[in-house]
């Protein structure tokens, strides 16, 4: 009796762990089934290295190489506005903070992962455009915009899990360092940190992850021009914005041209998240 | 036999952690160029008090103190007392060997170029002498760039000591040295200890009675946060004064 609930149990947990890698599986297949036939119809590089997006011409051209250089872009963007602020906060938090103000700052971290992207991109819109618009030129809809609002939605990401690599370093290395006669801040910068580097480095590249795949706040604000962009002030369109932008009306090789879109950007992903394991791994030797 | 000449002397020394006294009234004057050991069962104090005597309790917040407790005349618990310079002076070793995970060299280098030292030759002759002090260069010296954590637990305890050594201290704390290492490396650093007696002052706090015996000068018997007796070593071990103390070192408690 009891051994036929527990093997009833554990196909219920064995079905639920099978559900999410069906879903991956699922999307993988869809996708690589709609986009690499397309990829392989148009060809290759003229997709990949194509510079011109003319999906209503006839003939029609689906040229993406300015969205793969835009979606580079704007996240290197983001990383130059994100990572410095993210993981100077995490060292605070972790290190530096009096307890009170951390009990204020921890979850409004977590709040600020918790908001939905849309809310960010009109904050933007009403926000930075302007902004940017009076003090730096062009119509504020650009580059700049764009990193800094990903700059900042990276950031909880970025924080969250520098702030866990610093507090899994062991205390020991804390207290030997301060026994040597060293400052707390020299502890810090020279003995914890480095420690905690490959962590440190994970949260960075989970960031970028986030930042290469955002897309509701973006189309907001990014002006979504198809070229590349010639400067911080320039608009640009994204990867994920493309796919966004036109889904509603494509049809036929339109249609699965964007869809061909979404299999770059799963390989961006793909290159991303095979950074982070090993990066993860590297630190869990420690 | 001459006077003994006192590094380190505490008077009065009392130690709370938040409402709990750790420490009760405590005096004890630390001989100079000698091994002192501290010996008591778990929970008797002497972890505590060897931490304040290079005020490795100020990490703890709840921690306070009363006392005084002089380094060559001066007292370190004082408001002008430089905290870093004085763990400088006074060097610590602790029971879980905790090398940074970084390269032996870096290591050793650490604390010199902490207090400033940036010269290249002048590093190198550093972590080669530290090395050697702690009798471990033969054993290291073609691996200084490798990772301190991939070597053997007792290499790395002797590779903790060769780093406090490498600042210059004059007393040299250790906080049970050897109870996570094996039998062999616990007698090499007992070796060492010994060896490093004619240049330092040696506090070692340890739970292995015979180590206390081999190797200190005086040992101090620690219960409940009291000294119960201090003294010559053989003294403590052969005929101690007090009841408590011969239960203890004879194995009827503890």
């Amino acid at each position: 009796m009891k051994n036929s609930k527990e093997m009833i149990m554990k196909g219920i947990f064995f079905l639920s762990a099978c559900f999410s890698i069906v879903a991956l599986l699922l999307i993988v297949v869809f996708i690589f089934a709609n986009g690499v036939p397309f990829m392989l119809d148009y060809g290759f590089f003229k997709f990949i290295f194509g510079m011109e997006w003319t999906p209503t011409n006839s003939p029609a051209s689906y040229g993406i190489f300015p969205m793969i250089i835009g979606s580079i872009y704007v996240t290197l963007g983001a990383a130059v506005v994100g990572v410095p602020i993210g993981v100077m906060t995490a060292i605070f938090m972790a290190d530096f903070c009096p307890p009170f103000l951390y009990k204020i700052l921890k979850p409004a971290v977590n709040l600020m992962a918790a908001i939905p992207s849309i809310v960010y991109g009109f904050f933007a819109l009403q926000v930075f455009t302007p902004l940017i618009r009076q003090y730096f030129g062009g119509n504020g809809y650009s580059v700049l915009t764009a990193s800094i609002l990903l700059g900042i939605m990276i950031l909880p990401t970025v924080i969250s899990l520098s702030e866990s690599a610093l507090r899994a370093v062991p205390r020991t290395y804390y207290t030997g360092s301060i026994a040597l006669g060293a400052t707390h801040e020299r502890s810090i910068f020279r003995v914890l940190l480095p420690a905690a580097k490959s962590g440190i480095i994970s949260s960075i590249i989970l960031g970028i992850g986030r930042a290469i795949g955002e897309t509701m706040a973006v189309v907001l604000i990014a002006g979504n021009q198809a070229i590349i962009p010639d400067s911080l002030l320039s608009g640009v369109r994204t990867l994920t914005t493309n796919i966004v932008i036109e889904m509603a009306y494509a049809t036929g090789e339109h249609r699965d041209a964007l869809i061909a879109t979404a299999v770059v950007l799963f390989g961006f992903i793909l290159l991303i998240n095979s950074i982070f394991l090993y990066f993860k791994n590297k630190e869990a030797k420690y | 036999m001459s006077t003994p000449t006192y590094k380190m002397e505490v008077k009065d020394l009392k130690l709370w952690y938040g409402d709990f006294q750790a420490l009760h009234g405590l005096d004890l004057a630390i001989p100079d160029k000698k091994i002192t050991a501290f010996i008591g069962p778990s929970g008797c104090g002497k972890s505590t008090f060897i931490k304040s005597l290079n005020r490795m309790n100020d990490l703890i917040e709840t921690c306070r103190i009363e006392g005084t407790i002089e380094l060559d005349g001066k007292n370190i618990y004082d408001h002008k007392t430089d905290v870093n310079q004085l763990r400088k002076k006074v060097g610590m070793v602790f029971q879980q060997p905790n090398p940074f995970p970084k390269s032996i060299y870096d290591n050793i280098a650490y604390g010199p170029r902490t207090h400033g030292i940036k010269n290249k030759k002048e590093l190198d002759e550093i972590v080669e002498r530290s090395l050697k002090q702690a009798a471990i260069w033969d054993e290291v010296k073609d691996y200084l760039d490798r990772n301190a954590l991939s070597i053997s637990g007792g290499q790395q305890q002797r590779i903790c000591i060769a780093r406090a050594l490498a600042v210059g201290p004059e007393v040299l704390l250790m906080d049970e040295p050897t109870s996570a290492l094996d039998p062999i490396s616990t007698a090499k650093i007992e070796e060492l200890v010994s060896d490093l007696k004619s240049e330092y002052t040696i506090v070692m706090v340890t739970h292995n009675m015979q180590q206390a015996s081999r190797v200190s000068d005086e040992t101090a018997f620690f219960l409940n946060g009291h000294i119960i007796e201090h003294g010559d070593t053989r003294k403590i071990f052969t005929n101690p004064d007090q009841e408590e103390t011969e239960n203890y070192i004879s194995g009827r408690f503890g």
